[in-house]
């Protein structure tokens, strides 16, 4: 394996294929991949050590800020690991207003994916579809929180702010529109004889794989692994709310763009249910919380890129001991070992977006060499580095070599 | 030369350490309700067509040495674009272990746009701004 690594193709840090400075190496045997390694680091800003600097009611605005198209992700699963670790229960309609935002999000992430998708296969048009059908989604988030990214809309023990029922008909009318957008966008992409023969049995990732690699979210269930944290462990109202688990079993791009564009229709249906809930029931869409005691909680949340893991121990202070995070790509990415190896250079860059990464989530532990930053540590090295490091204990120690 | 920025400006969008929010607002505009494109305003993929260095995000240890090097790489005059608080003031990782400080002590900015995210509306108002800010100089 290791004399076919004989040419390679670097990727990045900036590269006009990438919102995000990451790096990959593409090593290459004709026009077939053989092999890939992914440098990531670049977006690392240290965000475990800051939420430890923040009170509760500031942490939620700064796990927001790890992402900003799974901007309510984090806070979602930060507020819900708080509320396991002090047992507090929300009010229903803060249950609801919680499944709303989280589902409008859903809805945006997988139109940007399935956008990015049609740029990067060639296909313009689709992108600039889905970018202007994704629109309505951010005028509503304006609408009900005031910012169309970062919305804000958690807090412990509720929701930040109300859906004032007056919102809800337009809310309802901007989804119809949306959903007979994804329709057409659906029925001309599953007709489309080019886009099919460019992700039809391209980067197949089979049900072993995901198991092997530990994939979560619309990847691992357009493999046909049918895990979801809303139906596996329902909460906020994801237990009240009818929906079905979307899955495939190729495992192919073509899979996975059809698992996101059928969950898009799932959130609709959602939403609708959400919508009708708000509108007919009125009660308070918080609790007062006022100590966090001293304890550990886990909190989880489908995000669009699947499962967001949030752990936090706290003392008595007001501020968590130990915050741990760990964001759907950080499985989903290291995918692409699998799925890349033995593709054609020309479908890689499809099977690496085809995964949504997102790396501003991932980053979370850093190696920083000061002397010489340039410098990339490959596995080999690493392994180098440990041998050479046993070599020069048995010297001082004595020790034959 | 003066005159060339002001018709169609070529921009290399560099991410350093973004939130990918300010990111995909950049995208937003190039998108049909936005289309900067109309005003010939394009994303290019090499710093070296590039007339403006959009910035986003904190700059980490990673990162800026090789957002120092785009910025050798791009054909002088360049502006620099510090787009989002993070680039502007480094909002809450002012704080943090990994980051070199705001944009502005690494590169020369010549404009700030500030929010967290800017709306794509913003990021337009401010280009049409540097844009003026040209002309008027050119008189």
């Amino acid at each position: 394996m290791e004399n076919k690594k004989n040419s390679f193709i670097p990727i990045g840090p900036y590269h006009p294929l990438q919102e995000e400075p990451e790096f990959f190496k593409l090593f290459v045997e004709g026009e077939r991949v053989t092999g890939i390694e992914i440098d990531i680091g670049y977006n690392h800003r240290g965000i475990e050590k800051l939420s430890e600097a923040k009170n509760f009611e500031q942490g939620v605005y700064a796990v927001e800020r790890i992402c900003g198209i799974c901007s309510t992700s984090h806070p979602f699963a930060y507020v819900n690991a708080i509320e396991n670790l002090a047992g507090i229960e929300i009010p229903e309609r803060a249950k609801y207003i919680r499944t709303f935002v989280g589902e409008l999000e859903r809805l945006h992430s997988h139109m940007l994916w399935l956008g990015l998708v049609g740029h990067f296969a060639g296909y313009n048009t689709l992108w600039m579809w889905t970018w202007k059908h994704r629109e309505p989604v951010l005028d509503i988030f304006e609408r009900i929180s005031g910012n169309r990214q970062h919305y804000s809309m958690m807090r412990i023990g509720g929701a930040r702010t109300d859906i004032d029922s007056n919102d809800i008909p337009w809310v309802l009318q901007q989804i119809d529109t949306l959903q007979s957008a994804l329709m057409m966008i659906f029925e001309t992409l599953a007709n489309d004889p080019v886009f099919a023969a460019r992700t039809k049995g391209v980067g197949i990732l089979t049900k072993q794989d995901i198991q092997d690699y530990g994939g979560v979210g619309p990847l691992a269930r357009a493999s046909g692994v049918a895990f979801d944290v809303r139906r596996n462990a329902p909460y906020a109202a994801y237990g009240l709310v009818d929906f079905d688990v979307i899955t495939a079993e190729t495992g192919d791009i073509f899979a996975k763009a059809v698992v996101r564009i059928r969950e898009m229709l799932e959130s609709i249906r959602m939403i609708r249910q959400c919508m009708e809930h708000l509108q007919s029931t009125a009660g308070p869409f918080f609790v007062n919380v006022k100590e966090i005691p001293p304890g550990e909680g886990i909190g989880r949340h489908e995000a669009p890129r699947g499962e967001c893991f949030h752990y936090i121990r706290t003392d008595k202070t007001n501020r968590p001991v130990r915050h741990k995070i760990r964001a759907p790509s950080f499985m989903n990415v290291a995918t692409n070992q699998k799925a890349v190896i033995g593709q054609y250079i020309s479908d890689a860059l499809l099977i690496l977006g085809a995964v949504d990464p997102c790396y501003c989530c991932t980053e979370r532990m850093i190696i920083v060499n000061k002397e010489s930053p340039d410098r990339i540590l490959t596995a080999n090295d690493l392994l180098k580095l440990s041998h050479e490091k046993t070599i020069r204990l048995r010297k001082e120690g004595g020790y034959p070599l | 030369m003066v005159n060339a920025f002001t018709q169609s400006l070529f921009v290399f969008h560099a991410a350093c350490s973004p939130c990918n929010n300010c990111d995909i607002e950049i995208l937003d505009m190039l998108a049909p309700r936005h289309d900067v494109e109309r005003f010939g305003i394009q994303l290019v993929g090499s710093p070296r067509h590039a007339d403006v260095l959009l910035v986003s995000g904190a700059v980490n240890k990673k990162v800026v040495h090789r957002i120092k090097r785009l910025y050798e790489q791009t054909a002088k005059p360049c502006f620099v674009i510090a787009v989002g608080g993070c680039a502007c003031s480094e909002i809450l990782f002012r704080d943090s272990y990994n980051t070199c400080g705001p944009l502005d002590t690494i590169l020369p900015v010549d404009m700030y746009i500030p929010g967290c995210p800017p709306k794509p509306e913003a990021m337009i108002a401010g280009i049409v701004k540097l844009m003026e800010k040209l002309k008027g100089k050119k008189k």
